[in-house]
């Protein structure tokens, strides 16, 4: 993977945020930007191309990749869901959406569907407790989740899917 | 009713646009601050009382004025925005529905930080909100309060929002500072306090959001009338975040003249405990501040209403009192089981320790372990006094208070619900299998 003209301008506006020779404050917002260009995940590749553009050590790239939870370290699903467990969460019901999101996609928690299509995680608090229960899908949040809505989502990434297709 | 100084115009359409927000009495609190010396902008500030709205409750004027100023060395403001406390979204109602309102204040305590670059660290996952902040800064910098030579005064200021990427730790400040830095989010050991030795070690502020959002109604009305609102020493308004199994979660800001009661079952507030169930237990602060069973909750231990301040709040010490915290507001009803609940807190810290030190790393792990055992049927009596020992020995004994926000939930659940924890030993077939 290498950054299009206007990733690499990106790139060059984040640097500019900070003062002269502080540019390694910008590898976060960086990963970020890399992961998007990379199919949501981070190759060694990846993560090596990150560290020449900031002229950074490789090394000092993947501790902060693996640190991180939002990196992913390994290729993901089409779409990730990304379910809150925590406390709150729990309360109203977490539990529940969890088990049938694993029964809907016949997959477990931390696993992608054969097709490549979803990958479900269980992540800690996101911020939501008052819309809960909620996942976390891409850029948004889906909130105040029911069985019936968590049929629309899927439904709807399909239909997604084989529109883009 | 409350007064409301902060989501006073939330409901206004538009008001997350620049022309509705300026219209509505918007940067009018910049307009008096950029006329004051940036000294007299702190006293104002000071006198407001304001104590800072992360959960530590420091007076912000203070921390404002314990600022060094070496010559020649750039000064930092960074708004922490990374709000990742279980139980707490305040931060990010402010952020979605009113940006220009923590643009405004960070404007003002720019200026009297003397602070030209200025960072909103905010957590990953609000991906989102990072676009409205952006908007809002390039309108504020259309306008002329943000950039070169502000309202002709000479004073350069840029806000810059990064993006986190999910680690709770990077919430505390030196941990934030790391990770701005472009580093693992690890937290120094303080003293020394971002104060004197902060980002790029140089002197630096680091605010909550909703302290740097109520710098705007100190500068409207005054460090004293703001002083005014709220009781005793809890001036001001709070945000609120309530949750759980309540009728009507959601973000509600406070004077502090309410009790836990009324804002529990008022329908201005909470609305009362959801299907019509009967109210178990309380953690009012964010998940890391201790949890009180419903007694303790409503009247203190000497038999007095327990009121929403962060005097009340604490009232009785960790033996019978909990804290303001985050403002983090989570309600257990009738048929929760606090074991089960402690568990899922006990996971969340094992899962965001940084592993720095060993108490925290290890204790952590141990926590959930053993609690694991006793929620599913497979512990010991033994193994609730062995909890209470662990956390002991992880209170106190870090570097930062993570460790100790892992401890504390433990200590009162065991605390005030230790028959729920002997109850799973001695039924262990019908502790979930
Ligand atoms: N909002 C959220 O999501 C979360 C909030 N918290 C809260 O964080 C709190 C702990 O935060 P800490 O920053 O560790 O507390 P702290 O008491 O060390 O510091 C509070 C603030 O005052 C400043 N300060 C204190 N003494 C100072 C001095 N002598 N000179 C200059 N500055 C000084 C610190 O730099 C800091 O900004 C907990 O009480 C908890 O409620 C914890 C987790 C998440
Ligand atoms: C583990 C941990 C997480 C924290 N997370 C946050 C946070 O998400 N937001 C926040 O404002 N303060 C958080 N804090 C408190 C900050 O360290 C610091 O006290 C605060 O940002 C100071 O701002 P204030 O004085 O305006 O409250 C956290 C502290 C700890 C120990
Ligand atoms: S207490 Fe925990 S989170 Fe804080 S520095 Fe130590 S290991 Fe890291
Ligand atoms: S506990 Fe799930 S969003 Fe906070």
């Amino acid at each position: 993977m290498v950054f299009s003209e206007d990733k690499l301008q990106k790139v060059q506006e984040i640097i500019a945020r900070y003062p002269e020779g502080k540019q390694k404050s910008a590898l976060i917002p960086v990963l970020h930007l890399a992961q998007e260009a990379n199919n949501g995940w981070l190759s060694p590749e990846v993560m090596d191309y990150v560290a020449g553009l900031l002229s950074i050590k490789p090394i000092e790239v993947y501790e902060v990749a693996t640190f991180y939870s939002m990196y992913n370290m390994k290729l993901i699903g089409k779409y990730l869901f990304e379910v809150c467990q925590t406390g709150p969460c729990m309360l109203r019901g977490s539990d529940d959406i969890i088990a049938y999101i694993k029964e809907k996609l016949a997959i477990g928690v931390g696993e992608t569907t054969t097709d490549g299509m979803f990958t479900l995680k269980t992540v800690e608090c996101l911020g939501a407790c008052g819309y809960a229960p909620m996942m976390q899908m891409g850029k948004f949040y889906k909130e105040h989740l029911t069985r019936e809505k968590v049929d629309q989502i899927i439904e709807e990434c399909r239909s997604n899917a084989a529109l883009n297709n | 009713m409350g007064r409301k100084v902060l989501l006073d115009k939330a409901h206004i359409e538009g008001i997350r646009y620049y022309d509705v927000y300026r219209k509505n009495g918007g940067y009018a609190a910049v307009e008096k601050a950029l006329k004051m010396a940036p000294g007299d902008v702190v006293e104002e500030v000071k006198k407001s009382g304001l104590r800072g709205r992360g959960g530590a409750g420091f007076p912000t004027g203070m921390k404002w004025s314990f600022l060094a100023k070496p010559e020649g060395v750039p000064r930092y403001l960074v708004c922490n925005a990374d709000e990742s406390e279980p139980g707490t979204f305040k931060d990010r109602y402010l952020m979605e529905f009113l940006p220009h309102l923590l643009i405004e204040g960070l404007i003002v305590a720019s200026w009297a930080l003397g602070s030209n670059r200025t960072y909103i660290y905010i957590r990953g996952e609000y991906a989102w909100i990072v676009d409205i902040l952006e908007q809002a800064i390039a309108e504020a910098n259309q306008a002329g309060f943000l950039g070169k030579n502000i309202l002709g005064t000479g004073f350069d200021c840029q806000i810059y929002v990064q993006r986190g990427a999910g680690a709770y730790i990077c919430g505390e400040e030196t941990a934030l500072i790391e990770s701005l830095e472009g580093k693992r989010g690890n937290p120094r050991i303080k003293p020394p306090f971002p104060a004197i030795k902060g980002l790029y070690d140089c002197p630096t502020v680091v605010n909550n959001v909703e302290t740097l959002a109520a710098v705007v109604p100190i500068m409207n009305l005054g460090g004293e009338e703001y002083a005014k609102i709220g009781v005793g020493k809890s001036t001001g308004t709070k945000l609120i975040s309530a949750c759980g199994n309540i009728n009507k979660p959601g973000v509600y800001e406070i004077d502090m003249t309410q009790s836990v009661e009324e804002f529990i079952f008022s329908d201005e507030y909470c609305g009362g405990i959801a299907n019509g169930k009967r109210l178990k237990a309380c953690i009012p602060g964010g998940s890391s501040v201790p949890i009180l069973p419903a007694n303790l909750l409503l009247k203190t231990a000497k038999g007095e209403q327990r009121m929403m301040t962060y005097e009340s709040l604490a009232d009785g010490g960790f033996p019978t009192g909990s804290m303001m915290g985050s403002g983090g507001f989570i309600v257990l009803d009738e048929d929760q089981c606090v074991v089960r609940h402690t568990l899922s807190l006990a996971r969340f810290y094992r899962h965001e320790s940084c592993g720095q030190c060993s108490p925290c790393r290890e204790g952590t792990g141990w926590m959930e372990k053993i609690l694991t055992k006793l929620e599913y049927g497979k512990g010991q009596m033994s193994d609730i006094d062995l909890l209470w020992d662990i956390q002991r020995k992880i209170e106190g004994n870090t570097i930062c208070p993570l460790g100790d926000a892992a401890a504390w939930p433990v200590a009162a659940a065991i605390r005030h619900f230790r028959d729920e924890f002997e109850w799973h030993v001695t039924h262990p077939e019908e502790a979930q299998v």
